[in-house]
């Protein structure tokens, strides 16, 4: 089935109380895309990963991901993706080795598969000589490298990426892209993040959806937007589709409420 | 099993990596140990109750016990915190080996350091009546251990930040440890204080530890088996439960 999607979302919807931070949001990611979500903050990027990687359940429409129901089968869904959050999610107390060990057993990846992907992937990420040392001896960009290591140590077939550049030096920045270019064009896996540097979503997505209080707003390549808009940049073309008013302060309220959202839910 | 193994195995990598944390917890049960154990034996003494210090030896080695194991249970706040929480929540195993592990890992642990405060007793002349049975109480030790840790990870499934801590530690830890019989004999309290000792699990804990290192207790090592293991399987439930409800 070449033209199935691997990613389907249809109709999602999540509330954290009266404030609905995913507001009906339908799409499609084809199978060895890189597609990028783009939108300013609060806009409901991290709310929708949340739920496509399985750690919030939404209050209304579906997800199928490489073919599994996410509401049905979470555990194959699982099996399906790896993610980088956009903080950082390793242990600090454990070394870049054991990380990666820690993640290849949780995924079920056999002894000897899983000693050659980690020498693989952490050379490839430059931390081979580092392996032996504590994460929280690592700088940011370390960190960041070594999550992305540890997100493809499954071989999932679509990796998430939450903001996956942000405080990182150009430098870095652009390793990341290179090699995850490099293994969508390789291995043909899908690429999916999150970002508001339209820079980078014009450079590295093949295509956008803008997402701006909790709705796609458009979608389509950089060029199809700016054209939509008649606007030069995509940046122009962000703004002629989201407005030009400055999120800070609504993003504060937001996240006191999905706070509060999430205190709530976990009591109950 | 794997799942439940790796996660054991992080608790205790993360235990032993800190030894200031090792040796940190030890100053509190000794400090008790000293004061109390040496100030108020005398009292004791004249009271006909015979050595404090060797009733207030397997109170000690319950403290360490219930503070350790409650602790690593509520660790999971800075993992959460940190972020770590979410690499074990999105992996596609059951939320239920996760949390046996973790508590699995945080229960050896805190029997570690159970068995730590019992040499430590040794050397000011703690003497358990009889050696056979000190492996019998290790057991003991773990299914408390077992006990306190799942009941920290139900704390920290509820909770979002360290905030609650401080609560926590004066609302429950601090009550659980006084009004178990960790510090006073149990038998011939007022019926109030004996009525709430009888409600507390670590009671049961602590006179089992009695029980087998010094040959008395209160309420006989059969009914403290019974209560200790219904007790873990109710925590264990409840945490496993509130455990599998977290989103993030």
């Amino acid at each position: 089935m070449p033209d199935e999607p691997i990613i389907r979302v249809t109709g999602l919807v999540k509330k954290f109380g009266d404030f609905t931070a995913v507001d009906d949001v339908s799409f499609d990611v084809k199978k060895g895309e890189i597609f990028a979500f783009l939108g300013p903050n609060g806009a409901g990027k991290s709310t929708t990963i949340k739920m496509l990687t399985t750690v919030l359940v939404p209050n209304g429409g579906s997800i199928v991901l490489n073919g599994y129901d996410a509401a049905k089968d979470p555990a194959a869904v699982r099996r399906s993706f790896g993610i980088v959050f956009q903080d950082p999610s390793l242990d600090d107390e454990l070394t870049a080795e054991e990380n990666m060990e820690f993640h290849g057993v949780l995924y079920g990846v056999p002894a000897k598969l899983r000693k050659e992907r980690i020498r693989e992937l952490l050379e490839f990420v430059e931390l081979w000589d580092r392996r032996k040392s504590l994460v929280k001896e690592f700088s940011g960009g370390m960190k960041r490298r070594l999550e992305i290591a540890r997100g493809l140590l499954h071989h999932p077939a679509v990796i998430f990426l939450d903001e996956p550049t942000l405080g990182l030096d150009p430098q870095t920045r652009n390793h990341m892209w290179t090699y995850l270019q490099e293994l969508n064009a390789k291995e043909g896996i899908t690429v999916f993040f999150t970002t508001h540097y339209m820079e980078e979503a014009e450079r590295i997505a093949q295509r956008i959806a803008i997402i701006d209080h909790g709705k796609i707003v458009a979608m389509g390549t950089a060029a199809e937007l700016r054209e939509r808009t008649g606007k030069g940049s995509l940046e122009d073309a962000f703004l002629a589709l989201t407005g030009s008013v400055i999120r800070e302060e609504e993003a504060g309220s937001i996240d006191r409420m999905r706070a509060r959202g999430r205190m709530w839910q976990g009591r109950r | 099993m794997k799942t439940i193994y790796i996660l054991w195995l992080r608790e205790l990598k993360r235990y032993f990596r800190s030894r200031s944390r090792i040796i940190g917890s030890l100053g509190q049960p000794i400090l008790f140990l000293l004061a109390l154990g040496y100030g108020l034996g005398t009292v004791f003494q004249k009271a006909g109750e015979g050595s404090y210090f060797q009733f207030l030896a397997p109170g000690i080695i319950g403290m360490s016990i219930i503070f350790t194991a409650i602790f690593s249970g509520i660790q999971m706040i800075w993992d959460r915190q940190f972020g770590f929480l979410k690499e074990t929540l999105v992996a596609p195993v059951n939320r239920l080996t996760i949390m046996i592990g973790r508590t699995l890992g945080g229960a050896t642990v805190a029997t570690l350091q159970g068995l730590l405060v019992f040499l430590i007793v040794l050397i000011p002349g703690f003497h358990p009546y009889n050696w056979m049975l000190v492996p019998v109480a290790v057991l003991f030790m773990l299914l408390v251990a077992l006990l306190f840790a799942a009941l920290g990870t139900a704390i920290a499934s509820l909770l979002d930040d360290m905030q609650g801590f401080q609560l926590i530690m004066n609302f429950l830890v601090m009550p659980l440890f006084f009004l178990s019989g960790a510090l006073f004999p149990i038998d011939g309290l007022p019926p109030v204080l004996a009525g709430i000792v009888r409600f507390d699990p670590l009671s049961y804990g602590i006179d089992s530890f009695r029980i087998l290192l010094t040959g008395s207790g209160s309420f006989g090592i059969g009914v403290d088996f019974a209560v200790l293991a219904a007790a873990t399987a109710a925590f264990l439930a409840i945490g496993s439960y509130l455990f599998s409800k977290i989103q993030i």
